[in-house]
């Protein structure tokens, strides 16, 4: 029962106390970049969702097994001659991601034609999105174990959805508005970024 | 040291290894059978990426194109030669293919048509047009107040004393003015025609006079002085056929209202090489216009006065004597 509770309480922390995009400012480009229609930022958040998840999964396990082969010590090796690989974190993480993503592309295109084009240049840009990269470099950091890292993943990812359907909402109807010359286009959607994040900031109570 | 080297080269070739055979695999397994053709005519295309054509960069047009929805001319950024290679992939004859320019029907700037009345309302050519046929006397005029303008893509638009002007340089013939245009006054024009018919007024002559000093009053005269009989006359306009037209402006000039535009950097005469010459005759039979001189196995020469640029003669020269060239004299 209490595993439940801690995983519960990791997502609601992932998804809406530390939002990744509101709060820890982490994947400004998709949320700005996809969200001008509420369609494509649904997909996009399906592929962010999907990308995470499983890159928590496969991190994870890079991590246990190549980098910090701590399993080694049950195998003879002394505890102090388990090499530490952690320096290469950052590249072997890309390179998980990068791959992951080219899957998700090829699967999406055999799939789903009309959601690939609608995602068009965004999707191979979730190679190099931080959000993905913060996302595991956060599993490892809070040393949580395989199960918690796929619900953080997936509560990120969850959080990033949220935000970026919302914004989309809000720049559809920001489209019709009257708005003020200077402010047309891009200002008032960085305006309105910057609100939404405000607005976010009430969950800080959750936690406290 | 070395053991580390070792061990993280090991890592990462390892996982790189990995993913690429899974990613090979997948390549396989969820291949996606597209059009070979988009493939080639992407590659075919300069891959500037910048959407001048309309669609979403290089890839989207060359898609456009492989399903047959573009025309193979529709990059602006292609030299003639890569529109060339496009027709030979596509199949489609690219001869006589040329790229357009928009063109301006209307001279009726404030000084040339009189006003009905002065316009004060919004500033939109469609809105205007509607109260009274517009504020200029003629109703066939340019109201100038910038639709095409603001449909024009690459900003290729200016309004100049009321009137519409396109930038040659710029214009990427979309057409997009030509549809906006509630007075249907914008044309495409082969990029080469030198000459233009700058008016669609159909009403009767006199009416035209009296709204414009430069508008056509349908007389024909150029149809009737055309060398090459490529002006036919619809509705009492002028219609210029550009594939007969060779550029001499002689309608142009001739034209009583002149409502005839003509660049005469465009004009070209046949220019015979008096080395290569000799002295057939051939093009002097061949020349309709009795622009060539010279006697039998005398050296040839052309009057700039009288040629026309037809090119008549060009082909016939047995010995390729006869070039088309810039005609400065005239």
């Amino acid at each position: 029962m209490e595993g439940v509770q801690n995983i519960v309480m990791i997502v609601i922390s992932a998804a809406l106390v530390n939002n990744f995009v509101l709060s820890r400012f982490l994947g400004i480009c998709p949320f700005l970049g996809m969200s001008k229609k509420i369609e494509t930022a649904i997909g996009m958040s399906a592929a962010v969702t999907f990308v995470m998840a499983l890159a928590s999964v496969f991190t994870w396990i890079v991590q246990k097994l190549l980098l910090q082969p701590l399993w080694l010590v049950k195998f003879g090796v002394a505890a102090d001659k388990v090499p530490d690989l952690m320096y290469l974190q950052t590249i072997a993480f890309i390179l998980v991601i990068a791959a992951l993503v080219q899957f998700v592309e090829m699967l999406i295109q055999k799939t789903n034609p009309s959601l690939y084009s609608a995602l068009g240049v965004y999707l191979p840009l979730i190679t190099t999105n931080c959000a993905v990269l913060g996302v595991v470099l956060i599993n490892m950091q809070s040393e949580f174990t395989l199960v918690e890292s796929l619900f953080n993943g997936v509560g990120a990812a969850l959080g990033f959805s949220i935000a970026l359907i919302l914004f989309a909402g809000v720049r559809e109807r920001l489209d019709d508005a009257d708005i003020p010359k200077p402010f047309k286009g891009f200002p008032i959607a960085l305006i309105s970024a910057g609100l939404l994040s405000i607005a976010f900031m009430a969950f800080q109570g959750l936690a406290g | 040291m070395l053991n580390n080297i070792l061990a993280a080269a090991g890592v990462i070739g390892a996982l790189g290894l990995i993913f690429g055979v899974l990613l090979a695999l997948a390549s396989k397994f969820f291949a996606v059978e597209v059009n070979p053709l988009i493939g080639q005519v992407r590659e075919a295309l300069p891959g500037a990426n910048c959407g001048a054509c309309g669609y979403p960069g290089c890839d989207g047009f060359a898609k456009a194109v492989a399903e047959g929805s573009a025309q193979i001319n529709g990059c602006p950024v292609c030299t003639s030669e890569q529109v060339e290679n496009l027709g030979k992939i596509m199949g489609v004859e690219t001869e006589g293919v040329e790229p357009l320019v928009a063109v301006v029907r209307c001279q009726g700037t404030i000084e040339n048509a009189s006003l009905k009345y002065v316009y004060e309302g919004i500033t939109n050519c469609a809105a205007a047009s509607q109260l009274a046929d517009g504020y200029k006397a003629c109703k066939y005029a340019c109201l100038g107040l910038g639709n095409c303008a603001k449909v024009c893509p690459v900003d290729a638009i200016t309004i100049v004393d009321n009137v519409a002007q396109i930038d040659r340089d710029k214009c990427i013939a979309c057409g997009k003015c030509a549809a906006e245009c509630p007075r249907g006054i914008i044309g495409l024009v082969p990029v080469s025609a030198a000459t233009i018919i700058k008016c669609r007024a159909t009403a009767k002559g006199a009416e035209v006079r009296n709204a414009c000093k430069v508008g056509c009053i349908g007389c024909g005269i150029c149809a009737k002085v055309c060398p090459m009989g490529a002006i036919e006359m619809v509705n009492d306009l002028p219609v210029i056929d550009y594939d007969k037209c060779t550029n001499c402006g002689i309608c142009a000039e001739k034209c009583p209202r002149e409502c005839i535009s003509y660049d005469e950097t465009k004009r070209r005469m046949a220019v015979i090489d008096e080395e290569k010459c000799v002295g057939c005759t051939m093009c002097k039979k061949a020349c309709s216009y009795d622009a060539i001189e010279g006697e039998l196995k005398q050296k040839h020469k052309v009057d700039p006065e009288k040629c026309v640029g037809c090119e008549a003669c060009v082909s016939k020269c047995p010995v390729d004597a006869i070039t088309m060239q810039p005609n400065e004299k005239k």
